[in-house]
């Protein structure tokens, strides 16, 4: 391996950006390609392929036999609101593979007996965002129905290019926050992505089923991620 | 709990393999790049070894990784690839194989 495409593939993986090592099985040569990046052909194919599913694996193309090594961030996903959803979204998550932080300045909700085992903080989404930026490897789910907690991270997300954003709330109470976010400088386009109301259609009416229809439609998102915008083979 | 969504640096065989080169040290990367049946770790999976036979990652249950490690330190001395496969129905699977029943073929190749 080369040493140069060692520390630009650990220089990716440390700033949770994709990165595929492409090795040349036949002479040794390697090189990185970072997610966005052109290259032609069937190798380009399969190289897109592979950083949809996340999956390594050997290609035939031009002749050569290429190792594809993707390395892809662990998805993970925050929620804004420490409320009974999110006591049932925190551990189903964990469970399917996305790691969670909930994040609530609200003191009374964001406590460590009502979330054991998953990362809480007691602050308000500005500070916490700050430190721990998203990205478009995490999820977000924005479920107090308050915006003044809601509204900035939901802003942040769409920014950050989130690979799902979700918020709780009615039709109507979704209709007020597009005139929120535009008028914190939201693109239409950016909120069109906005998941509203949030969760898959399942006629979920409990907060641990309303926390099945969200984790369901951010599997699906992060799944089907790429294939409308880049037109890549399944 | 971060130490999730981020790397485990401290674990990460590739991040252990720059130090490693920072350091001075000679180094070979292991990586499993194709499985059949069951396999203990997946496509893609590292070990990485340095000229003393220190290693850090794995490719199988902890199986084969000291006939990787063996392997890896000729590597080292002769910068040349290797292609190296483990299976029950392989004659070196006495001496080292899988206990699953798997196969594995693992590449072996010097970082630099």
């Amino acid at each position: 391996m080369d040493p140069y495409a060692l520390k630009t593939l650990n220089a990716e993986r440390r700033a949770r950006r994709a990165a595929i090592l492409v090795t040349d099985l036949g002479d040794g040569r390697d090189r990185v390609v970072r997610e966005g990046d052109k290259v032609a052909g069937d190798l380009g194919a399969a190289i897109a392929k592979a950083f949809r599913t996340g999956n390594s694996g050997s290609v035939e193309a031009e002749g050569r036999t290429f190792f594809l090594n993707a390395h892809l961030p662990q998805p993970r996903l925050v929620v804004i609101g420490a409320v009974h959803i999110s006591q049932a979204l925190a551990p189903m998550a964990k469970i399917a593979g996305y790691p969670v932080e909930i994040i609530d300045p609200r003191t009374a909700f964001a406590t460590p007996d009502r979330f054991p085992d998953v990362a809480l903080h007691a602050e308000w989404p500005e500070d916490v965002l700050k430190r721990q930026p998203l990205d478009s490897y995490t999820a977000l789910a924005a479920v107090t129905h308050d915006p003044k907690v809601d509204d900035f991270a939901l802003k942040a997300a769409l920014d950050a290019n989130c690979f799902y954003v979700g918020a709780l709330g009615s039709r109507k109470t979704h209709a007020k926050r597009v005139e929120r976010l535009l008028a914190l400088g939201a693109t239409a386009d950016q909120i069109a992505r906005i998941h509203a109301p949030i969760g898959l259609d399942i006629g979920a009416a409990s907060p641990a089923e309303i926390a099945v229809a969200v984790l369901a439609q951010a599997i699906h998102a992060f799944r089907s991620r790429g294939l409308d915008a880049k037109g890549a083979v399944a | 709990m971060e130490n999730s969504i981020y790397l485990d640096e401290a674990r990460d065989p590739l991040i252990i393999a720059e130090g490693w080169m920072k350091d001075g040290k000679d180094v070979a990367i292991a990586t499993v790049v194709e499985t059949w049946g069951s396999a203990p770790r997946p496509v893609g999976s590292h070990l990485v070894i340095d000229a003393d036979g220190n290693f850090h990652g794995s490719v199988s249950g902890g199986c084969v990784e000291g006939a990787v490690v063996t392997e890896a330190i000729d590597v080292i001395d002769s910068g040349k690839a290797r292609m190296l496969e483990f299976g029950v129905a392989d004659e070196t699977a006495w001496q080292v194989g899988l206990s699953c029943g798997g196969r594995i073929k693992v590449y072996v190749e010097r970082l630099g």
